[in-house]
């Protein structure tokens, strides 16, 4: 297919897309449950503090918010752009 | 009806469904033994995705290391679930536009090169071979145990149970008796995990009683077995304790092999559509999450449990006599995986932490000479219902389980193995003419043949099951993942740069593995432990990041210094960027 102003603009978008939630992704994983965790140990969470919850628990939760939330919007931009499937 | 006999009714009866469905579902076509015909619902895929990828490693192993280490290893929890937001956002949709079979194909098409789909073969054996070996260990280490029988009659067994619907079913006979696989085990793991939570908790559901109240102490659980464990001179069960660069690289590691693994990729090939390998990805992790969810709860009920066991009356009291301990600690210790030796032969089992300054005092003060009990923490999973004193069947139920564990994550292995081999290899490169019906053979043959070398292996493995599977992570971390992300996102990497890429991340990762763990693994042959590795705190089964980095670095490097891919390639990268047009895959190109 050739290169034209409508799927530079879906690519753009998706990778827009891509880089908002590989942020969350490296936050809530290497960020609050390993690096920042000092900085969340004031909240605590049912014996251990904020920090503990997202390295066992919370950064999983959040892993299938952002997948299913990829997912949801990249079927709606495909839609918009033109490019989805039949 | 004893325990052994219940055992047998489990494992043999769930055995047979899965024996059953491969019949059942026997692969006519290529691209049915392949790929299922495309025909697989993201739901039913997200399904057998999950018993693919969660091994005896998840199910046996991993909630036992969580139990003993606390905090420091949540990477593995963190570690094999974000890998599936890596998989879902930079992978699968893409690979499946593409529409081939195997991983190396996409490698050599997308680099014009017969060598990078050579290299992208060896790559994906060694990481697969190396997987399946762990996998091997840990199907004859649980048949050993419950068929009570010894580790090679056990192994011998599992392969020969593997072999038979592998072998003859095919992707789509692999897909829906991993279905069956998936409900086993999860059922296996959660019901022992509700019956312990609500013993301890209150609560039902395993992932809140973790946070909840231990009813018996009225503290919060974490909090209580915080104290207990700092009682005894371990370390404080939800602190942070080893190196922060270490823990960050092996949870990167491991979210990077997850998504480098040839027989989890090859499963986002099966959907019918882009839309659905995307939503594919998120199933799989939903199924993932209910046993990951768990597994922190397993891990420190079981802990809590076993320090109560041992210290009935509180561990300032006087420990369980060695004549009073209940049967499942006799059971275990027939295994040699559980032992006690009476250090200061006073018939009581003092199990604590002997090598803590802080704690010596105390010890010495109780007439305490030494730590007496030996808990294998690979037997923590298995052991749990017994620990726990539930009933018979689900102490069958978790060795079934176990086995489903194990039994499918070896036969998606040895799928993504035999397809390499006879659609890469022989079809790619050595025989282009070959009949459907000779690669479908060939195929058969290649499986065979990795059978019989993983259980020679498996005989005599490089280390415990999940040091085997940690470096089959790194290894797929630093080769495969690297390639496929430039492939898709970079029209600039070109053939040279691939090859070079892959070359480089490989062997490097390879050699610092054999450092510390002997070349070859064999013993003695190390120069280095990862006790005292050698890059600072980087231990060798997370140096897969490092691994991942030099590949994606030198394959920039090189590409940049050569000449770009041609017009073909880089309409080839347009067109897998888009769904529009994503028809079923031809076998023949």
């Amino acid at each position: 297919m050739a290169e034209t102003p409508s799927n530079n603009e879906y690519w753009s978008a998706n990778i827009r897309l891509v880089t908002i939630c590989m942020v969350v992704w490296a936050v809530v994983s290497f960020g609050f449950g390993i690096l920042l965790r000092p900085v969340l140990a004031g909240i605590s969470v049912g014996g251990t503090d904020l920090g503990f919850w997202f390295a066992q628990q919370g950064s999983i939760l959040v892993f299938l918010a952002i997948i299913f939330f990829y997912a949801f919007r990249m079927n709606a931009l495909d839609r918009e752009h033109g490019v989805d499937e039949e | 009806m004893d325990q052994f006999t219940l055992n047998w009714i489990f494992i043999g009866g769930s055995f047979l469904i899965y024996i059953g469905i491969a019949v059942w579902a026997r692969a006519g076509s290529t691209s049915e033994f392949y790929a299922a015909g495309r025909g697989i619902h993201p739901v039913t895929n997200g399904m057998a995705t999950a018993a693919d990828w969660m091994s005896a490693a998840s199910f046996i192993s991993m909630a036992g290391l969580i139990a003993f280490t606390g905090y420091d290893n949540s990477s593995f929890l963190m570690g094999w679930t974000g890998g599936y937001v890596l998989l879902a956002l930079l992978l699968a949709p893409y690979l499946r536009k593409f529409g081939k079979f195997t991983v190396p194909e996409f490698i050599g098409d997308r680099f014009y090169s017969p060598t990078a789909r050579l290299v992208a073969v060896i790559c994906l054996i060694v990481c697969s071979v190396t997987y399946v070996i762990g996998q091997m260990t840990g199907v004859g280490v649980a048949f050993g145990r419950f068929l009570e029988v010894d580790n090679t009659t056990g192994l011998l067994i599992g392969a020969c149970v593997v072999f038979a619907y592998a072998v003859f079913g095919g992707m789509k006979g692999v897909t829906y008796t991993q279905v069956a696989q998936y409900c086993v085990l999860i059922i296996a793991y959660t019901i022992p995990a509700i019956f312990i939570s609500l013993q301890l908790t209150g609560n039902p559901i395993p992932a809140l009683g973790l946070f909840s109240e231990h009813t018996a102490s009225a503290q919060p659980l974490l909090e209580r077995l915080d104290g207990l464990v700092q009682e005894l001179g371990f370390a404080e069960y939800t602190g942070h304790h080893g190196s922060t660069l270490n823990m960050v690289l092996f949870t990167l590691s491991l979210m990077i092999g997850t998504a480098g693994l040839p027989h989890v990729i090859i499963r986002f090939f099966t959907v019918p559509r882009v839309a659905d390998a995307r939503w594919s990805a998120g199933w799989a992790l939903v199924f993932i999450a209910l046993l990951y969810l768990t597994a922190p709860a397993v891990g420190a009920m079981a802990r809590l449990n076993l320090i109560d066991t041992i210290y009935p009356n509180g561990t300032t009291e006087a420990p369980l006599a060695y004549e009073d301990r209940p049967q499942w600690m006799q059971t275990w210790e027939t295994t040699g995986l559980l032992t006690f030796e009476d250090a200061n032969d006073d018939g009581l089992i003092q199990w604590y932490n002997a090598g803590s300054a802080d704690f010596a005092a105390t010890a010495e003060e109780r007439g305490w000479e030494g730590s007496e009990l030996i808990v294998n923490r690979d037997i923590l999973v298995l052991a749990n219902p017994e620990i726990a004193n539930l009933p018979g069947w689900v102490i069958a139920l978790v060795a079934a389980g176990g086995l489903a564990a194990a039994l499918s994550t070896a036969a998606g292995l040895l799928l993504a193995i035999s397809s390499s081999v006879s659609h890469d290899l022989i079809k790619g490169q050595l025989n282009p003419n070959i009949s459907e019906k000779g690669e479908l053979m060939s195929a058969r043959v290649a499986m065979a043949i990795a059978i019989v070398v993983a259980v020679i292996l498996g005989l005599n493995p490089p280390g415990f099951a999940a040091q085997t599977v940690a470096l089959a992570f790194g290894l797929a971390a630093a080769s495969i993942f690297p390639v496929l992300m430039m492939g898709i996102f970079s029209k600039r990497v070109n053939n040279k740069g691939a090859v070079a890429g892959m070359l480089a991340g490989l062997v490097v990762t390879l050699v610092y593995i054999f450092l510390h763990k002997g070349w070859l693994f064999i013993p003695g042959t190390n120069s280095f432990t990862d006790a005292d590795p050698l890059l600072g705190p980087i231990k060798s089964t997370s140096f897969g990041a490092i691994g991942a980095m030099i590949n994606f670095g030198v394959a920039y490097v090189v590409s940049n210094a050569t000449d770009e891919p041609p017009q073909e390639i880089q309409e080839l990268i347009e067109s897998i960027r888009v769904p529009r047009g994503a028809g079923a895959a031809a076998a023949d190109h």
